[in-house]
């Protein structure tokens, strides 16, 4: 008898595939005790997608883990497919099918050689292999290259060999931790395809992890989960639904636009306020008619649409009762900073026909663009679009192959150490010395911008205060929250008051506050003139920037606001598209030519 | 139903060993511990490093040339010992010795010739640079050869017999040519393959971890020791590839003796290279990085080869509780089966002890083993 249909039989008698029940996971790291999951109980019905959502750190892959039972609880029970899997984790191995986070490739062997293993430890016979290949090959489109080492093809593609090596024996449970994350928009919408055709065609119950707020939306249920803790499990709607007639748009000058969001983000009848683009989108705690917004904030000139709830709404809402719950006040605050002298409308960045190889391959091919003062401008693209190596020739880190890169006013091929000291870089997840404390890091990024004495003590005291790190001075960066590293990070860039700060990947998988509390130090330096250039592979994070470009494969695909992006490139019949939705059709249209 | 789970069994593990082979062949550096790094070793050990002294730069002082003196120095040029040079003052000599030119002095005085001729109890200097000790002893050994050789045939053209007391015969058993390459060489296979053992595994597993393939791997139903034999078996096979390299080097290249049968090499090889892919499984527990089960491998495995095994330094000559030490080091076992094979023979008391030695630490290394490698993260 086969083992699929054994399992599925144990699981149908209590109906669910995976049933946590007050589950508790520590781990010590450095002699610190971190709660990974702290009590959680959930059950995961059989035959859906289920949305594992939540920040980095929040405790998903914990939770993978636990289920696969790579893991032990400290306390509490897992059961998969009715087995314990603390007890009976052969038995639950041989019926699911787990795909960690960095895909579990052998990156030196082929596409056809990795599926040959993992058919060989599955226990495939070979007479049936020919066919089941060709169904895998032909959902992921990896037909073309079997004979390539998986090391060598891009994110989207290795996800891809993932997933097909996960599905070479169908499971009845597939548990993929998050499978999206890092993978360009395009192959992203092609991933959960072929995790709905699994659904749909075998009834396949799936467990899939993601930071991206975006995704829940995709998930038939949802469980979210922040620091350890299961903040709610639903369908996605019934998360947002509770939410209806309390979100709205708010069109407003475009001068005002970063003032005004920041008054409201600290407005105790707002939940939440962000930049989209040219608008501020408010999310308020109790119903109000849309006509009554301007007059509850004495707002003029500002035109309010209401708007449809969205998850990472619900998330926000959760998230900030249940800090209050816990005495925890959330305040957002902006940073000091000297105003930056010179004209707004001058260009403080200018890259002119910048090309960069690497023996014969061509990371970034020549691309144009400049950037304003007092702008906030993104370079957005998957990984692999040449972002970072841009990023890193504009920061005089790296030479250009050729091209012209002006910064500051100051030409980076002559004279690259005064450049630098105008500019600020907070590197991708944020390059702190692990084993410094906050206050030490603090001492030593400043003494490297030759910051001294009264000055350096100033500012660091400054960058405490500001940041809120002072009760955290002693602590050794390594082991703080992700919202803290991001926060010391910034405040590390920013020791010598710089004109120009470079961010690569500010935000990728921290928590929807702490993202919030960045941009709004982000939006008050902006404010003071600070020119803000931004990579990230994060669409909804491209909305908070004043102009994008958008790459692919080291050339600009397209640039503008990204009002103008989503207005130009969306997909037709779509009313209200999105920044991913206009990144899809720009990939479309240029490789239809 | 049992059949068909024999079937994949045997699949799962055939699967694995296939894997472990293609990753072989495209690691580069894999290919270079196992095949180039035993010639290069075997290259600086059997040509470069030796510890005999041969050509030893030796400083003739002739204060008077005769016949007597020329026959004797004539004793330097003709040993491939020696490359003498000729000083005519002490003075110049020291000068010499001091920059290092020569490393020792012979010293004929003027009155060489008038002294042996009256008395024949002609006195002759020997200054040897005694930084390098065992150089040293070598060197004063080797004149004192030179100078009985030339009283013998001294005595011999004066028609007289020499009148010594003692009368020492040599006869050097084993090693008669009394090459250090003859038991270097055998030793050095047995570093080789701890590199290829122990080095190479541990680092392998070890980057499975690394790279997060063995998280993917532990949620198959993979079983326990099929992931054991999956990394033994492919290392097992490549470390008994560089043993026969390098047996096939000492014999044809180096000219090494060997007297004892392939039999008992192959068998002896094959539960020493189980002890050193053993401690590199063990060490692949511990360790979840490539760059810390490489220190700890070097470490624990390479170093105590080296240099406790009695490949190069004596056993019988180190301190009481650095011998009791060298009885963890499996190479130790090894390297003297690898001495008497080639230059003895199959002497089976030998064999046997050190054999079930090796069996007893094999053993025991697996048990550790199977019990340490968890299916579980943490």
């Amino acid at each position: 008898m086969p083992s699929g249909t054994e399992a599925k039989s144990i699981s149908d008698k209590d109906g669910y595939v995976l049933i946590a029940d007050q589950v508790t996971k520590t781990f010590i790291s450095a002699k610190n005790k971190v709660i990974a999951l702290d009590n959680c109980s959930f059950k995961i019905r059989p035959g859906i997608v289920t949305g594992l959502i939540g920040p980095d750190g929040a405790g998903k892959t914990t939770i993978m883990r636990l289920a696969s039972g790579l893991l032990m609880p400290d306390s509490g029970t897992i059961e998969v497919l009715g087995l314990d899997a603390t007890r009976d984790y052969l038995q639950i191995q041989a019926s699911i099918r787990y795909m960690p986070q960095r895909f579990g490739l052998y990156e030196d062997l082929t596409v056809m050689e990795n599926l040959n293993l993992y058919a060989d430890l599955l226990g495939i016979p070979p007479e049936e292999r020919p066919a089941r290949y060709e169904r895998l090959m032909k959902m992921t489109g990896l037909a073309p290259f079997t004979g390539r080492l998986a090391g060598r093809l891009s994110g989207g593609m290795k996800q891809k060999l993932g997933l097909a090596c996960t599905l070479i024996k169908p499971p009845s449970l597939l548990i993929l931790d998050e499978p999206t994350v890092g993978v360009d928009p395009v192959s992203r919408r092609e991933l959960w395809d072929i995790v709905y055709s699994q659904v749909k065609e075998r009834k396949t119950s799936v467990l899939l992890s993601t930071s991206y707020l975006d995704e829940a939306e995709r998930c038939q249920e949802v469980v979210l989960i922040h620091e350890g803790h299961i903040l709610g499990h639903g369908k996605p709607e019934e998360f947002s639904k509770p939410l209806s007639g309390q979100c709205f748009m708010l069109s407003v000058p475009k001068e005002q636009k970063r003032r005004l969001q920041a008054e409201l983000a600290n407005d105790p009848k707002v939940v939440d306020s962000i930049i989209l683009g040219e608008k501020i989108r408010l999310v308020l705690r109790e119903p109000v008619e849309p006509s009554k917004v301007s007059s509850l904030f004495e707002l003029a000139n500002v035109e309010v649409m209401d708007v449809e709830p969205r998850f990472e709404d619900a998330f926000m809402w959760r998230l900030k009762k249940r800090m209050e719950e816990q005495g925890e006040e959330i305040h957002f605050r902006t940073i000091a900073h000297h105003k930056v002298s010179g004209s707004a409308g001058e260009d403080v960045i200018v890259v002119k026909d910048l090309v960069r190889r690497f023996g014969d391959f061509y990371a970034v091919k020549g691309i144009s663009f400049s950037v304003k003062r007092g702008e906030i401008f993104g370079l957005l693209g998957a990984n692999g679009a040449g972002k970072t190596t841009t990023f890193r020739m504009l920061c005089g880190l790296l030479p250009a192959s050729e091209g012209k890169l002006m910064v500051a006013g100051k030409d980076l091929r002559k004279a690259r150490a005064q450049a630098r000291a105008k500019i600020g870089y907070m590197a991708q997840k944020f390059s702190l010395y692990v084993d410094l404390t906050v206050r030490q890091n603090l001492r030593f990024f400043s003494s490297a911008y030759g910051l001294t004495g009264k000055r350096q003590t100033d500012r660091i005291e400054w960058a405490l205060d500001t940041f809120e790190l002072k009760n955290m001075e002693n602590a050794v960066s390594g082991t703080l929250p992700l919202g803290y590293k991001q926060r010391l990070a910034l405040a590390a860039a920013l020791m010598h008051e710089p004109d120009i700060l470079f961010l690569d990947e500010p935000t990728s998988g921290v928590d929807p506050l702490a993202r919030r509390q960045f941009w709004a130090h982000i939006n008050s330096l902006a404010e003071a003139k600070v020119t803000i250039m931004v990579t990230t592979h994060f669409m909804e994070e491209a909305e908070y920037c004043d102009r994008v470009v958008v790459m692919r494969r080291g050339s600009i695909l397209a640039s503008g606001t990204p009002e103008e992006l989503k207005a130009k490139y969306h997909p037709p019949g779509e009313d209200n598209p999105t920044m991913e939705d206009a990144f899809i059709t720009l990939v479309e249209m240029q490789e239809n030519g | 139903m049992a059949n068909r789970d024999t079937g994949k069994n045997r699949m799962r593990l055939s699967g694995l060993i296939k894997k472990e082979a293609y990753q072989i062949i495209r690691d580069p550096s894999a290919i270079g511990i196992a095949f180039l790094l035993p010639v290069i070793l075997l290259l600086i050990f059997g040509y470069g490093v030796s510890l005999d002294a041969e050509h030893v730069p030796v400083g003739l002082v002739i204060e008077k040339q005769g016949p007597e003196v020329s026959q004797f120095i004539s004793g330097f040029y003709r040993s491939e010992y020696f490359d003498p040079k000729i000083f005519p003052s002490i003075q110049e000599a020291e000068r010499a010795l001091m920059h290092r030119e020569v490393v020792g002095i012979v010293w004929t005085r003027s009155n060489f010739a008038r002294t042996l001729l009256n008395t024949s109890d002609a006195p002759i200097g020997v200054i040897v640079n005694g930084v390098d000790a065992n150089q040293a002893r070598i060197i004063e050994g080797y004149i004192m050869g030179v100078w009985i050789n030339w009283l013998h045939q001294y005595a011999r053209s004066k028609g007289v017999a020499l009148q010594v007391p003692v009368n020492v015969k040599y006869r050097i058993w084993f090693n008669s040519a009394v090459r250090s390459r003859n038991f270097l060489v055998p030793g050095l296979i047995a570093v080789i393959m701890t590199l290829i053992g122990g080095m190479l595994t541990s680092m392998v597993v070890a980057r499975e971890w690394e790279r997060g393939t063995m998280e993917a791997l532990l949620v198959t139903p993979v079983r326990k020791r099929e992931i054991i034999l999956g990394k033994t078996i492919p290392y097992f096979v490549l470390g008994m590839g560089g043993m026969a390299i390098s047996v096939a080097m000492a014999i044809w290249v180096f000219n090494v003796p060997f007297r004892g049968s392939f039999w008992a090499l192959s068998l002896s090889s094959g539960l020493f290279m189980l002890t050193a892919i053993g401690l590199g499984l063990i060490i692949s527990v511990t360790a979840e990085s490539q760059f810390v089960a490489g220190q700890i491998a070097i470490v624990i495995t390479f170093l105590p080869a080296f240099m406790l095994s009695g490949f190069v330094f004596d056993i019988g000559s180190m301190p009481g509780p650095i011998q009791a030490v060298t009885h963890l080091v499996s190479a130790r076992y090894f390297v003297s089966i690898l001495q008497t094979l080639f230059l003895c023979g199959d002497i089976w008391p030998i064999f046997i002890i050190n054999c079930l030695w090796l069996a007893g630490m094999a053993l025991f290394f697996f048990v550790v083993i199977r019990k340490k490698f968890k299916k579980r993260l943490q």
